[in-house]
């Protein structure tokens, strides 16, 4: 009973604590009825799309630690499932936002079993390799299925029915971000899980997690899923955005920019991912009057940072969990 | 001190029949060519304190890794209260209930020091990812379970004032005991604790040898690896004296110290040194 009353009373949303939020969901939610540039609508599109791929890899890189410089492999497989099954057998891409993710999934969960155990710098090769050989295999147009290096096009709208189709940028905009909306209630809610801690233990200590009772394998291996998974989400709305997929979209240079997008944020940090998808996917658009000196900006912004600022520009503050125990509680009463 | 060893004696002879709860059956590892560990028998009796001396490179912590599932081993068995636990896997060891401390003490450092403890009733705890990401009722509950029973931890080895800091900024002696609450957070029936003193100076020991001797009742064991002497005199009920991989002496803590044997391999150099 009494346990039953704290959990309703922690329930309600801390209105007071949670302004910050508040004010960047406003702020997303109402910005482009304000500014209505299609062109700033599509750079913030693009902007929600690398949040949710930096989202995907910080549960690999972020929270568990392991290297993964194949990331946009996974994206590249949710986009190739979107554009396989909507352009030959016609299957919505609604209804293919999800079954993109769990092929993903599936393909992640299959290549990562026998790598699993791998450290450091060695899993990081691997799936620099995965990476390449994924993006090789669609140039290679395995059965006729690829479309080979000139990839698939004609992808349909997302849609309803006839009713709602997705079809403007200021729809592809809302579709985006709701998506990363989501997916940041559950990342948060997982950061401060048992499953969370769990990540978290094995990137500071592998071996006194595994001391800890931590089955440290299917640990790493559902963070591989999970990333893989939302990875595949972004592949496909990408996929019906762009309306074609080709194997250029998936090189290893995507790769090391959402590797980027993770460091510059800090690792482990959901705020920090927003920044760093902002700094990756911005930064180009402002800069485009000065395009000659636009890597060398980005180069030197990148060492700097790392002499700086080492563990990103937002790094995660751990400090106080949200709940208070009934303990604490009790003793509070007392006094 | 007297006393104290008397007191241990009585509970010693008194417990002759009492159950096994760890029992090592000609453990080997081998590295190589160096067999760092050569068939051990150990016995650990429950509810008691056994500890394992030997000089450096005895093998000590290797018989700790393999008994927690760190390292396999080479021959040999080894059963849990009378349950067969060779090559099992670290975690699920922890499961059975043995939960362990380390020499060179490793925590979540970038953690804060109730979510280092909070980790330790992973293996006691089952929430999915489904609760966890719709954070369902049963999973809200369970959080708040464990958190609780973290704070109770911490509060027993003293450092409720520092729940909220990062393990790493937290004084090193500190760090040994949090280290401590954390093993104990899994509701071990085997506690093992490496040199759980080293670093720590003599007032931190001797807080240490009371919080043992607080902790210790029926339902935990501890077996531990120590090297300072005063430790293993003032809470051990049985000693094991490892030298190059091999036992060469056990019994009550008194008789071990007076042994000619241990005395060679153990504190000859003393001897060289004061000639």
């Amino acid at each position: 009973m009494i346990a039953k009353n704290m959990i309703s009373k922690n329930d309600g949303f801390n209105w007071k604590n949670n302004w910050f939020v508040i004010m960047v969901t406003l702020i997303f939610l109402f910005f482009p009825l304000i500014i209505k540039s299609n062109y700033i609508i599509d750079v913030a599109f693009f902007f929600g799309i690398y949040t949710l791929l930096g989202l995907s890899l910080n549960i690999v890189l972020g929270e568990v630690g392991l290297f993964d410089l194949g990331h946009m492999g996974f994206a590249a497989i949710g986009a190739y499932t979107t554009a396989i099954l909507n352009t030959s057998f016609g299957v919505p891409v609604l209804i293919l936002l999800p079954i993109s993710g769990i092929a993903a999934a599936i393909f992640a969960y299959l290549v990562c079993s026998p790598i699993i155990h791998l450290r450091g710098d060695y899993l990081c090769i691997v799936t620099i390799g995965m990476g390449e050989i994924i993006r090789l295999t669609l140039i290679n147009n395995p059965f006729g299925i690829t479309g080979g290096p000139n990839g698939i096009f004609g992808i349909c709208f997302p849609s309803l029915g006839n009713l709602f189709v997705i079809d403007s940028c200021l729809k592809y905009y809302y579709f985006i971000w709701i998506i990363v909306g989501l997916s940041v209630v559950a990342l948060v809610h997982l950061q401060r899980s048992r499953i969370g801690r769990a990540w978290n233990c094995i990137r500071e200590d592998v071996i006194a997690a595994e001391a800890t009772g931590i089955d440290v394998r299917y640990y790493k291996l559902l963070a591989f899923v999970l990333g893989a998974a939302l990875a595949g989400v972004a592949g496909s709305i990408y996929a019906s955005k762009l309306m074609v997929v080709s194997p250029e979209s998936f090189l290893f240079i995507e790769s090391c920019m959402l590797f980027s997008i993770v460091l510059i944020g800090g690792m482990g940090s959901i705020p920090g991912i927003f920044i760093g998808a902002a700094a990756i996917s911005l930064f180009p658009e402002i800069f485009r009057p000065f395009a000659q000196y636009r890597m060398l900006i980005f180069g030197v912004t990148m060492v700097l940072m790392m002499m700086f600022r080492p563990g990103g520009v937002w790094p995660r503050k751990r400090g106080k969990l949200p709940t208070e125990s009934m303990l604490v509680k009790e003793e509070k009463s007392e006094i | 001190m007297k006393n104290q060893i008397e007191e241990k004696e009585n509970k010693t002879v008194s417990s002759i029949d009492r159950e096994i709860v760890l029992e090592t059956n000609k453990l080997t590892k081998r590295f190589g060519g160096l067999v760092a560990v050569n068939q051990i028998d150990l016995k650990v009796t429950k509810g008691k304190i056994s500890s394992i001396i030997g000089p450096n490179g005895a093998g000590k912590t290797t018989v700790f890794n393999v008994i927690t599932g760190i390292y396999q081993p080479d021959a040999g068995q080894y059963f849990f209260k009378g349950e067969k636990i060779s090559n099992m896997k670290p975690h699920q060891i922890l499961s059975k209930g043995i939960a362990r401390t380390f020499q060179n003490i490793r925590l979540f450092q970038n953690m804060t020091c109730l979510e280092n403890v909070m980790s330790g009733q992973h293996a006691r705890s089952k929430s999915g990812l489904w609760p966890s990401i719709f954070r369902l009722p049963s999973q809200k509950q369970e959080e708040q379970r464990i958190q609780e029973i973290a704070e109770r931890r911490l509060k027993q080895v003293g450092l409720s004032e520092y729940k909220h800091e990062l393990a790493k900024n937290i004084a090193y002696g500190n760090q040994r005991m949090l280290e401590i609450a954390r093993a104990l957070a899994s509701n071990p029936d085997l506690l093992i604790l490496d040199e759980p003193s080293s670093g720590l100076n003599d007032k931190e020991s001797e807080d240490l040898v009371n919080f043992l001797n607080e902790i210790i009742n029926e339902e935990l064991t501890i077996l531990l690896i120590e090297h300072d002497m005063n430790v293993v005199m003032g809470i051990s009920d049985w000693v094991t004296v490892m030298d190059e991989g091999k036992k060469i002496a056990e019994g009550k803590p008194e008789d071990v110290y007076s042994n000619p044997v241990v005395i060679e391999a153990y504190l000859g150099k003393e001897e060289e040194e004061e000639d």
